[in-house]
């Protein structure tokens, strides 16, 4: 089911106009900001189809931008995103890609510092609803709906068996998970719905475990 | 407590002898462990900003940025006290200004709750707080409805689509119309099979509806279409009360807007290529808007 809640479909409250061109994509500009954990330096944000053709009309970029700086849907201080991107020294490049995506509504936002950087792609499917289906050349479904731990490890026998491990014992329920690599035996990614709230500690714990290389909380 | 249908939605509410709203809240506490005052007080919180939205978008004059879309609601308003007849009706029009108030302050970038999407925000208040004014309703009928009205969204949105980009207009001004027709049944005491005849009798009349925006934009002709997909969802659950039923099972009709949107061309799904957007008139805004014109 795409659509879990009530409020995807009542919701969610956001400055117009468009729910998949400004909110989603909102969203998806939050997503991003929250996986890179700090506002980027430097933005670049490819965008596709019905995105590449009409973002200018729905604010599109504005969202996306307003999303990097960690805005939710309602913010009004989204309307001068890209205002205050420019004051708190955000460098924004959009491109417009004639390449056809899978889905029409795509954004592929690329965020980088002197630390780090990390490529994020979404969709926006609807109502205000996103999907981040790929993380740094790894392929995966996420929506943002329900908690979500993004754990990346040596692709190695035993490396699932040992985090669901910590998370049963700290009594938290896997929803739904994914793995997915690049190429096998090389690194690899998780992804782990819970239905309970992973807390620091438990993100500690599963961090110093053997052949696990990075976690995040979604 | 689940339902991936409206059939089984019907079913199960009928079986247990409740109404379509209480399945939906029962649902949302089950699924993400919250209490059902959490649950209600969020659905109320989105009441509260679509009775703002109604009441900026009659009272003050709205524009858009672009300048296509506002002012709108408040001339229908103005008509209802001025004109010696309402060829419609006082209900038809009320409905209608009040869809197109909260769809106009949409377009001008102010603060709405998408329902199921931001493209087709004006009907659902419109009817919920019509449909209040006429039955006597109290906040707690009104919060209900919205629960009504996401129950059957929750059964569109996971069988077919409601986004214009996805499945066309139908898809979204089609699906706001029969959620917001279910919703004003069970507000009137209708029962959820009754609830269900209205949704299959409102997404009929809206199959095949294209995505057309000028420029792009979710204004021309979306705050029009959402004025009329008001007045079609309160006919619609009029005529379900009176017992009128469909001959496609509501699911069907679900499935064949589902088809029908697979089938629609690109060019009739919000890329501007087609239908309205390129019109002579349709491409004149678009270049005085961006200085430009897609290809």
């Amino acid at each position: 089911m795409k659509f879990r809640s009530v409020f995807d479909i009542i919701g969610p409250v956001m400055i117009g106009p468009s729910s998949s061109h400004t909110a989603g994509a909102a969203r998806i500009g939050r997503a991003a900001r929250t996986l890179f954990g700090r506002l980027p330096q430097r933005v670049t944000i490819t965008l596709y189809g019905s995105f590449a053709k009409t973002y200018q009309g729905h604010g599109t970029d504005v969202a996306l931008v307003g999303g990097l700086l960690d805005f939710d849907t309602d913010d009004e201080r989204m309307v001068q995103a890209l205002e205050i991107a420019r004051e708190s020294g955000v460098e924004v490049t959009f491109i417009e890609s004639e390449e056809v995506a899978d889905h029409p509504n795509t954004a592929r936002l690329h965020l980088e510092d002197d630390q780090g950087d990390l490529e994020v792609t979404g969709i926006s499917i609807g109502g205000g609803k996103m999907e981040i289906v790929e993380l740094n050349g790894f392929e995966l479904r996420l929506s943002g709906s329900a908690p979500a731990l993004l754990v990346t490890h040596h692709d190695r026998y035993g490396a699932v068996a040992k985090v669901a491990t910590v998370l049963a014992n700290h009594r938290i329920n896997i929803g739904y998970m994914q793995v997915s690599r690049k190429e096998k035996g090389l690194e690899a990614l998780m992804i782990i719905e819970t239905d309970q709230h992973v807390d620091d500690q438990v993100q500690q714990e599963i961090s110093s475990l053997e052949d696990i290389t990075g976690v995040t909380v979604f | 407590m689940n339902f991936r249908t409206v059939a089984e939605l019907v079913e199960l509410a009928e079986s247990k002898g409740m109404p379509i709203s209480e399945i939906m809240i029962q649902k949302e506490m089950d699924t993400f462990n919250k209490s059902r005052q959490e649950v209600f007080e969020q659905m109320a919180g989105n009441l509260d900003v679509m009775e703002k939205a109604v009441r900026k978008g009659l009272n003050e004059q709205m524009k858009s940025h672009s300048g296509l879309t506002g002012g709108d609601a408040m001339k229908i308003r103005t008509y209802m006290t001025e004109a010696p007849v309402l060829l419609s009706g006082r209900d038809a029009l009320d409905v209608v200004s009040r869809s197109m108030a909260v769809s106009e302050v949409n377009a001008a970038m102010g603060t709405v709750v998408a329902t199921p999407t931001a493209g087709a925000c004006g009907i659902l208040p419109g009817c919920v707080f019509t449909a209040a004014d006429r039955l006597d309703s109290d906040r707690e009928t009104m919060v209900r409805a919205l629960f009504v009205s996401g129950a059957i969204g929750y059964c569109i949105a996971n069988n077919a689509f409601i986004s214009g980009a996805a499945g066309g207009c139908q898809a979204e001004v089609g699906s706001a119309t029969a959620m917001s027709a279910a919703a004003m049944v069970e507000m009137a005491g209708g029962s959820p099979s009754q609830s269900a005849e209205a949704v299959a009798i409102a997404l009929k009349n809206m199959l095949g509806l294209v995505c057309d925006p000028v420029a792009g934009l979710v204004e021309a002709p979306c705050v029009k279409r959402n004025a009329m997909g008001g007045a079609i969802a309160m006919v619609a659950a009029d005529m379900a009360l009176a017992g009128v039923k469909s001959v496609i099972p509501t699911d069907e009709v679900i499935e064949a807007m589902f088809r029908i949107g697979r089938d629609m061309p690109v060019s009739l799904k919000e890329t501007a290529l087609g239908g309205l957007a390129a019109t002579p008139t349709g491409r004149a805004h678009e270049r005085r808007i961006f200085g430009k014109s897609a290809e």
